[in-house]
């Protein structure tokens, strides 16, 4: 499965993913991520209204053996975390594009996108990984 | 280069994810850490687990030396009968845990761990009176069978009687044509069996439990259940629970340690602690709070570091993050609460009675 790479998402080199959605971007990581993690079994949240900023950790996510730090793929203001995940940490594993999201961010600067990996991108750091 | 056990090719078939385990490259998971769990709670699992080191005294007089050096009582076990130790030093703290198989009192055989197996073997040889140890680590291979349908699935596969090998009871014969112990001995809380074997026959023997296990739902399972698997049990891993620096009285190991019985290293060492009273225990808990304790996180009481977390995980079974740590003993009581520094964050813990996990 790690070669599932939505075509309409960004990419960071942590793994992390970002749907752009105007000036709000939702962000998850990616199927790699969570297959190299193995059984998420916890995923801790930021607070709505906290500031991420790009590069720096905003959560942690364990799996049944390790804990990983989240990295903000973006500047940004926190305006919906995944509540969800606190009772189904493994929706991570199951829907990592899709229910398993992780935090909503409302950007403080929208042009930051351009500087994230397309899928492209994304799929030839994997392959070099 | 990390070391292989013989069935390194097998286990790459089998799409495991390979890790670096104190020197061997081991299998941590084939499909899911979680999968592999709940096979061993509910059908069978079968763990790799040739890393484990084996040493043999053999000849006169080797009951009597092993005793000197373990803290149980191979006097009182008998033929055919396992006992799960401490190889302690003069502190009564941890070289390492030990099970020890009583072939008859003029053959012992000793399953160290992987990770202390040099040390292990290095500190019999210094101090073992009379007979010496002989290290047999590369003669062996070692499969664990688990769970509920392991006593059928080995059943099937050998003419030795197993109904007649009670738990912690071995006897040798052969498994799918594989000569081997067949030891009622396991790290899981389930009933099961650990085989030795021929490194050369191990691929056979993994074979013949997986295809014949087919049946039963048998699983391949890694590091990782291996790990949860034990803590849901409170069994003590050395180098988190058990190590050189706490002793196994304050292990919560006391019923390994056999003070009536002639001398061992270490015994005087735990007969003064005991006449003193222990002062700090390892206990289980449950977080009650948000958050995953780990091993090396700090325990706190009103703010104050007090203690810290050995081992800890998202128990699969359970389903509820538990720990095991050393506490003050006043702490240490069911029902004591503390708090668990997870990154920095004071999280509320209980102390619960263990095993944490129970059959249902």
């Amino acid at each position: 499965m790690a070669d599932n790479i939505p075509g309409d998402l960004k990419y960071t080199r942590e793994h992390e993913w970002a749907r752009v959605q105007g000036k709000v971007v939702v962000v998850g990581v990616t199927a790699h991520a969570q297959e190299s993690l193995g059984d998420v079994v916890y995923v801790e949240l930021p607070k709505v209204g906290a500031t991420l900023t790009e590069g720096k950790q905003f959560g942690v996510i364990e799996s049944t053996k390790a804990v990983s730090e989240l990295y903000s793929p973006l500047t940004g203001t926190v305006v919906k975390v995944n509540d969800a995940l606190a009772d189904n940490p493994s929706t991570v594993n199951t829907d990592p594009y899709g229910a398993g999201w992780i935090v909503e961010v409302e950007l403080s600067d929208p042009k930051q996108v351009d500087a994230l990996m397309d899928a492209a991108a994304y799929a030839d750091l994997l392959k070099n990984a | 280069m990390a070391r292989r056990t013989p069935l390194n090719d097998a286990h790459r078939k089998l799409g495991a994810r390979m890790v670096d385990f104190v020197g061997w490259d081991m299998p941590v998971q084939y499909s899911s850490v979680i999968g592999e769990h709940e096979a061993v709670r509910t059908a069978v699992g079968l763990f790799d687990v040739s890393h484990m080191g084996e040493v043999e005294f053999s000849g006169p007089g080797a009951l009597e030396t092993v005793n000197g050096l373990i803290s149980n009582d191979l006097a009182r076990i008998s033929d055919g009968q396992a006992v799960y130790a401490g190889l302690l030093n003069e502190r009564g703290t941890f070289v390492d845990d030990i099970v020890a198989y009583r072939f008859s009192p003029e053959r012992i055989f000793i399953c160290v761990n992987s990770s202390n197996r040099e040390k292990d073997f290095a500190w019999m040889k210094e101090h073992a009176k009379g007979v010496k140890p002989v290290d047999r680590g590369d003669d062996w291979a070692q499969i664990a069978v688990q769970g509920p349908r392991a006593a059928g699935l080995v059943q099937r596969l050998t003419k030795t009687d197993t109904s007649k090998i009670g738990t912690y009871r071995f006897a040798e014969g052969e498994v799918a044509g594989v000569k081997s112990i067949i030891s009622r001995t396991g790290y899981t809380g389930e009933d099961g069996f650990e085989l030795y074997c021929a490194p050369d026959d191990a691929v056979k023997l993994w074979d013949a439990l997986l295809t014949e296990g087919q049946q039963d739902g048998v699983k391949p399972c890694g590091l990782g259940a291996r790990d949860s698997l034990r803590t849901e049990m409170k069994y003590a891993l050395y180098g988190n629970d058990i190590d050189d620096a706490h002793t196994a009285l304050e292990a919560g190991l006391g019923w390994i340690v056999k003070l009536d019985k002639p001398a061992f290293i270490g015994k005087d060492a735990l007969v003064a602690q005991k006449a003193a009273g222990v002062k700090r225990k390892l206990v289980g808990f449950e977080v009650t709070g948000s958050g995953i304790p780990r091993h090396g996180y700090a325990i706190h009481k009103d703010g104050k570091p007090v203690g810290e977390v050995t081992s800890g995980t998202m128990g699969p079974s359970v389903k509820k993050p538990i720990g095991i740590g050393y506490v003050p003993a006043e702490l240490s009581a069911e029902g004591s609460t503390f708090d668990v520094d997870i990154r920095g964050r004071p999280v509320p813990a209980v102390v619960v009675k263990t095993p944490f996990y129970k059959k249902p």
